[in-house]
């Protein structure tokens, strides 16, 4: 009868502030640019963690070697749930089933589908019945394809996109469908969530918002956050921790004090701002 | 199923849950489902939560506030609280901190139930500042967010059911010996009054006055089990405690709660009420989303539309006076119901409707016409909380859109000196929480001195002017209403809000108007006109163009020496927040007259603009204040190219 969620969303098991994400010595190299040069980040359990940097810093290469879009040269990534698994060397869709899950900078939604059918395809590293018991809908499949609902709905619930549920996501204004985004990476129930740019192009309004679910994901169900971000003031707002890139490089570790007050991002990054 | 005004709501549940333990009593939209709840869980979870108040010292005659959207655990919580004997008062879930306290206070509430994180917060910060005394227990239902406060009067819905469950198994019976115990006559609910003069009271309501309105109303209009309503307006509401209480419990209906605000126009059109009591703000935007949607459609259907609506109309005509339709009109209307007036209808989801009620303060009669021409009986209530929120309505078949129709049976109605409504009957209150002062102002010997101004029509329909406090006289001294007008401009799309000033010192008649964000935010996408705020939309010349239209198309209605000469477009919207409206979207007409006395005063004179000063508070709390020039507009006459009155479907004529 309570109205708490049924489903816990993170999908971590690890104890708060265990090493939950190892990258180590990374570095990626498209032809003669070199895009990331040995860069190491620790990732620990139930953080906010933005990594921020200039345009072209490697920010979002870095995201992508995580998630295994890329593979780079040289380093390890170490991601660890129940045992420890390297992503360099592993498929995206392997890593996603081990509880790694993203956003992307632009919308990568399927337009035409709904916000729920979006969602649920969020579910699709959970569902585990095969397509013929898929098709007759009975016993098994329908029992999974009830929770796999339930979830989904609760995820809704927590993003508040009731009203949107049944529109089709191209429909919807720029603002909800980032929303939409974060929440069907939300219904793999991550272990981590890697988010790139996720109030890139809104307005102060809107950014605030999506700020506030970051802040929920992140304190309410648990969920360690990897944000990559360019509007500084929101990061120093909600992050816990953060790395800076310059050139592929690392040039600042620490708590959003520590590198506000760091002379070389103050000159990389916060000198052109100011 | 007939009222039974010698019992109490909790008397009157039992009966329902033991007569049809498996029908639909509560349906709540939760997680894109309707899940409903029968009268048997309905009763089993009141009886659980009226134990678990109990065993934390709840007494009879206590008073629980309940402060949430809502949900089958505000109507729960209600029923619990009179269950043992105890009263209810429901709070605004959008009131600010301050009426929060305000009623806490004033009725000494040790138990509060709140909804969820938003609700709590506003309690702990007043809990803060020391001004959360009497209160010993939060009772909270949606645990979202609150999982890590540490807080000792904070507890959970389910946990205080658990806590009533242990009671119940040991002293079986208890319960049903304290119902027992109560009378008709009792105290039910405390119901805040709206408050358009200062601070809310709150009148005594006992289960005798809510149920007897209730049998009353339904021996007019019956009402039976199989009727359908969406509660989706406050509860602490006189109108909704009405119908989701009094009325519900007597007839033994449904009651659904929709998802969440947002979702409401959908959730109401999954529904399909057959039953609606909604204030005029919500016909009136019903009104304005057929008028947008009939904008944007192509000239085709805006033609069937015209024509539809315009058979329908002269239906509607007929049939409010009584008179037949002839066999050509009667064919030519079934047409225009099938190809235009039934899919609006539907659209608005209101195909099942049977019984339509506007109440709380009077609706222009522009938008009365159009439900009736769309097919939607929409009939006028009037009535005040002290005397259970309907006194007087209008009959089928006798509608007149300038009347509030007939009184109720067994209601009296006289009109005193001053022309103020006087009224007796069994629904009047039995006087004001703690305050003798004003109880004795509006309750002289036996009759509820109304505080409106009125007189009764030949036929004995009555017609409400407005608060008598309100009524202008005019320069030619003929006495006027500013709700009246004020209710002829918000019959634009385009006008959210309209204060009207005249009368007495002042030589004509002036208006404050406030734009529709919405709506004019469309017109000026489709004009291509850039703006960015609504200061600096409200303030384009375009769209003093605009209202000046919908303020001469008033005016056309409007006897001379009551036409509006001079109008401002507000730099903001009229906000409850800050006082300028109750939380019922009334007006607080002296707040305004404080706070804009420089307006008003430039709207009497020759000036063209005029400057006030704006402070601008942004999120992280810095404050800005900044001056910003209002035009004042000339309202030039009255619209000439108006067609006959009466044949222009509203969805056409807003479109300019």
């Amino acid at each position: 009868m309570s109205r708490a969620y049924r489903h816990d969303l993170n999908g971590s098991g690890l104890k708060r502030g265990s090493l939950q994400l190892d990258i180590d010595g990374v570095s990626l190299r498209f032809g003669g640019v070199q895009a990331l040069r040995e860069v190491s980040v620790q990732v620990r359990q139930g953080d906010v963690h933005a990594i921020i940097g200039p345009n072209g810093a490697g920010k979002t290469s870095l995201i992508n070697c995580v998630s295994g879009l890329y593979r780079p040269q040289a380093g390890a990534i170490r991601f660890h749930g129940d045992e420890v698994h390297e992503l360099t060397r592993a498929r995206p869709s392997r890593i996603a089933r081990w509880g790694v899950a993203r956003s992307f900078q632009n919308i990568e939604l399927f337009r035409h589908m709904t916000v729920l059918d979006n969602l649920l395809l969020g579910r699709h590293v959970h569902m585990r019945h095969n397509i013929a018991s898929a098709l007759v809908y009975l016993g098994p499949a329908r029992r999974q394809e009830i929770g796999h609902r339930e979830l989904a709905e609760e995820v809704i619930d927590f993003l508040e996109l009731q009203a949107e549920r049944k529109r089709e996501v191209g429909t919807l204004s720029y603002g909800f469908q980032k929303r939409v985004e974060l929440g069907r990476a939300l219904c793999m129930q991550p272990a981590v969530l890697l988010l790139d740019e996720p109030m890139a192009g809104m307005n102060a309004e809107e950014k605030e918002d999506m700020a506030r679910y970051v802040l929920d994901v992140n304190e309410l169900a648990g969920v360690t956050v990897v944000l990559i971000e360019h509007d500084m003031g929101v990061v120093m707002d909600i992050s816990h921790r953060v790395t800076v890139l310059d050139f592929g490089i690392v040039i600042a570790d620490g708590t959003p004090a520590e590198v506000g007050a760091d002379p070389a991002v103050i000159e990389a990054y916060l000198g052109e701002a100011a | 199923m007939n009222g039974t005004p010698d019992s109490t709501f909790p008397q009157l549940l039992a009966g329902l849950a033991q007569e049809h333990p498996d029908r639909v009593a509560l349906r709540e939209k939760r997680y894109g489902i309707w899940q409903p709840i029968t009268w048997a869980e309905y009763e089993a979870r009141v009886r659980r939560l009226a134990h678990g108040l109990a065993s934390l010292g709840f007494r009879r005659g206590e008073v629980l506030a309940i402060l949430g959207d809502n949900r089958p655990e505000w109507v729960i919580a209600e029923l619990a609280a009179q269950a043992l004997g105890g009263v209810s008062v429901g709070l605004y879930p959008d009131g600010v901190v301050d009426e929060v306290h305000h009623v806490v206070d004033h009725a000494g509430v040790r138990f509060i139930v709140a909804e969820d994180q938003e609700q709590v917060d506003k309690l702990i910060a007043l809990r803060a500042g020391g001004r959360l005394g009497s209160v010993e227990h939060i009772v909270f239902y949606d645990p979202h967010g609150l999982e890590h406060y540490e807080l000792d009067v904070l507890l959970e819905f389910t946990a205080v059911e658990r806590l009533g469950e242990r009671l119940e198994q040991e002293r079986p019976g208890w319960l049903d010996q304290e119902i027992a115990r109560g009378a008709a006559g009792d105290t039910a609910v405390l119901c805040t009054t709206s408050g358009t003069t200062g601070k809310p009271k709150l009148a005594m309501l006992s289960h005798a006055n809510l149920l007897s309105m209730g049998t009353s109303l339904m021996s007019l209009d019956p009402i039976d089990r199989d009727d359908e309503f969406v509660s989706f307006l406050p509860l602490a509401w006189i109108g909704e405690q009405m119908i989701a209480l009094a009325c519900a419990l007597q007839a033994g209906f449904a009651l659904s709660f929709p998802e969440s605000t947002a979702t409401m126009r959908n959730d109401l059109r999954e529904i399909g009420p057959r039953l609606m009591f909604s204030p005029p703000r919500i016909w009136e935007s019903l009104v304005s989303s057929v008028q947008v949607r009939l904008s944007d459609a192509g000239q085709l259907k805006r033609a069937v539309f015209a024509l539809g609506y315009a058979i329908g109309e002269r239906v509607a005509d007929r049939r409010l006076s009584g008179r037949r339709s002839g066999l050509l009109l009667g064919f030519a209307h079934v047409l225009a119901d099938l190809t235009a007036l039934r899919p609006v209808r539907n659209q608005l989801g209101l195909v099942h409707l049977r019984r339509a009620y506007t109440g709380g303060a009077p609706l222009g009669p522009d938008v009365f016409r159009f439900f009736h021409a769309i097919g939607v009986n929409l009939k006028q209530i009037y009535g005040q909380t002290e005397i259970c929120g309907i006194a007087v309505v209008h009959r089928d078949g006798n509608v007149r859109f300038s009347t509030v129709g007939l009184p109720l049976p067994g209601t009296e109605l006289r009109i005193a000196e001053g022309g103020e409504i006087v009224l007796s009957s069994p629904a009047v209150f039995s006087g004001y929480y703690r305050n003798d002062e004003a109880t004795a102002e509006a309750l002289r010997d036996g009759w509820l001195y109304t505080g409106d101004a009125g007189y009764l029509e030949e036929d004995g329909h009555l017609v409400v002017i407005d608060r008598a406090t309100d009524v202008m006289e005019a320069d030619d001294g003929s006495l006027f209403s500013p709700a009246f007008i004020e209710n002829k401009l918000k019959f634009s799309q385009f006008v959210q809000e309209a204060v009207v000033f005249g009368g007495g010192e002042r030589p004509y008649v002036t208006a404050m108007v406030s734009i529709d964000m919405e709506t004019v935010g469309t017109w000026a996408e489709r004009e291509h006109l850039s703006y960015t705020t609504y200061t600096d939309l409200a303030q384009k010349a375009e769209v003093y163009d605009l209202v000046s239209r919908a303020v001469a198309r008033a005016n056309a209605d409007l006897p001379e020496g009551v036409r509006v000469r001079r109008f401002v477009l507000l730099h903001k919207q009229l906000d409850a927040d800050d006082e300028e409206l109750t939380r019922t979207r009334k007006v607080r007409r002296r707040t305004i007259n404080e706070r804009y006395g420089s307006i008003i005063a430039s709207l009497y004179t020759d000036a063209k603009a005029v400057i006030v000063p704006s402070v601008v508070t942004y999120q992280d709390g810095t404050r800005v204040e900044r001056e910003i020039s209002l035009r004042i507009e000339s309202a030039n006459g009255v619209a000439r190219d108006r067609p006959r009155r009466g044949r222009q479907p509203a969805g056409v004529g807003g479109r300019d």
